[in-house]
């Protein structure tokens, strides 16, 4: 069990700091079969095919992730030396589980999973990302894609 | 995403964070950072959890904030270090010599370098990580680096702060891939990290780095030195 209580203190008082987004709106899509739905992908790790270009200081844009990449391929540069990346060195799916919503695919809990699949680098402040999921919206948008899975890291 | 009519459910890993950005569907789940899955290697815990995350986009209103049932599986890797055939005690007091860090790093990272290579072949992963610089380049950049050697902040039209700051993770993956490789139990996450910083010279030369990179007079490398190189949480020990 990791509450924030059980941080160290040095980690646990700069989580405390850190800034949190609000919204004065909260729109809420409703009326969605998870068995029915197309579903995408996006993590906040850093992640990226080796031959894109890494995650840098303060990046707001996003690296594109295809449904069928092998773990080998795939990279983290996230610029936090804050956060413990031996579960991804051992296993993909622990920061990027593709191959778990493969498996949910097959087993028809979802309805289908999305070609392409993104990541972003979470170091960089929430709202200077805003343009950049806007446009990523108008893109799953096109691609039919119904749901969201966000995953943090 | 749900303004443009797109659905979102999250995995949260702070529930404090969450409950004040209140997102339409969270499932805060009591693993550690870098962990959001929760266990490695257990399709099952993990399409769990996914489970879970997902079937939030079916209720009506909210926000949601659930709390996923079950926590990863606690750390069995106490005998790991016991079992580590290298002998990397490192006191950090006795290493005042350059020439005589570069050298213990150079035996140090020797030994693990065989074990890394053993676990690139069985997993078939690649040798290179996030910096594209084999194990061997890096150890020169680092050994260059705090030498003097290297000029300017750029090296082949790359920032020379981010690079450092992939080598230094590219190293601590070959070490951790390397311990992994070796035989006994599975190695954790924390365990890892508290011995890689508290007992490998190379925690000690990336400390030698973190100190270069707060040389430079330039922004990205100062920022590099205070915060990319080595964890909030391990940098008492290089207090000096």
């Amino acid at each position: 069990m990791v509450r924030l209580a059980q941080y160290e203190e040095t980690e646990r008082e700069h989580l405390l700091k850190l800034p949190c987004p609000t919204y004065t709106s909260s729109p809420y899509v409703t009326g969605l079969k998870v068995s029915q739905a197309r579903i995408v992908l996006i993590s906040t790790a850093g992640l990226h095919r080796r031959s894109d270009r890494p995650f840098g200081v303060g990046e707001t844009g996003y690296r594109l992730i295809a449904k069928d990449v092998e773990a080998q391929d795939l990279v983290m540069s996230h610029i936090s030396t804050n956060f413990d990346r031996t579960g991804f060195h051992m296993d993909m799916n622990m920061v990027f589980p593709l191959d778990r919503l493969r498996e949910l695919e097959e087993q028809g809990f979802i309805g289908s999973l999305s070609e392409y699949h993104y990541s972003f680098m979470g170091a960089t402040p929430p709202d200077q990302m805003e343009q950049e999921a806007y446009q990523l919206a108008a893109i799953l948008k096109k691609d039919h894609v119904d749901a969201v899975l966000l995953v943090p890291v | 995403m749900e303004s443009a009519g797109i659905a979102t459910t999250q995995i949260s890993l702070i529930r404090e964070h969450t409950e004040i950005i209140k997102p339409p569907r969270a499932l805060w789940v009591s693993f550690p950072l870098g962990r959001p899955l929760g266990n490695p290697q257990d399709p099952k815990f993990q399409r769990d959890v996914i489970k879970h995350a997902l079937s939030l986009l079916e209720y009506s209103t909210g926000p949601v904030l659930e709390d996923y049932p079950h926590d990863a599986v606690e750390s069995k890797s106490v005998q790991v270090q016991m079992a580590c055939p290298v002998n990397f005690a490192a006191q950090t007091g006795e290493l005042t010599n350059q020439d005589d860090l570069f050298l213990k790093f150079r035996n140090e990272y020797s030994s693990m370098q065989t074990w890394h290579n053993l676990a690139c072949e069985k997993r078939n992963l690649s040798i290179l990580g996030v910096s594209s610089l084999t194990p061997d380049e890096i150890g020169d950049l680092f050994c260059n680096f705090i030498s003097g050697n290297i000029e300017g902040t750029s090296i082949g039209g790359k920032q020379l702060s981010d690079i450092l700051r992939m080598a230094s993770e590219d190293l601590k993956t070959c070490y951790f891939e390397g311990l992994s490789a070796q035989p006994g139990e599975s190695m954790d996450g924390t365990v890892f990290t508290n011995w890689f910083w508290g007992e490998t010279h190379a925690a000690i030369l990336i400390n030698e780095v973190r100190k270069t990179c707060l040389q430079y007079a330039e922004n990205d490398m100062i920022l590099a030195g205070k915060l990319l190189l080595i964890p909030r949480s391990q940098l008492y020990r290089f207090n000096e």
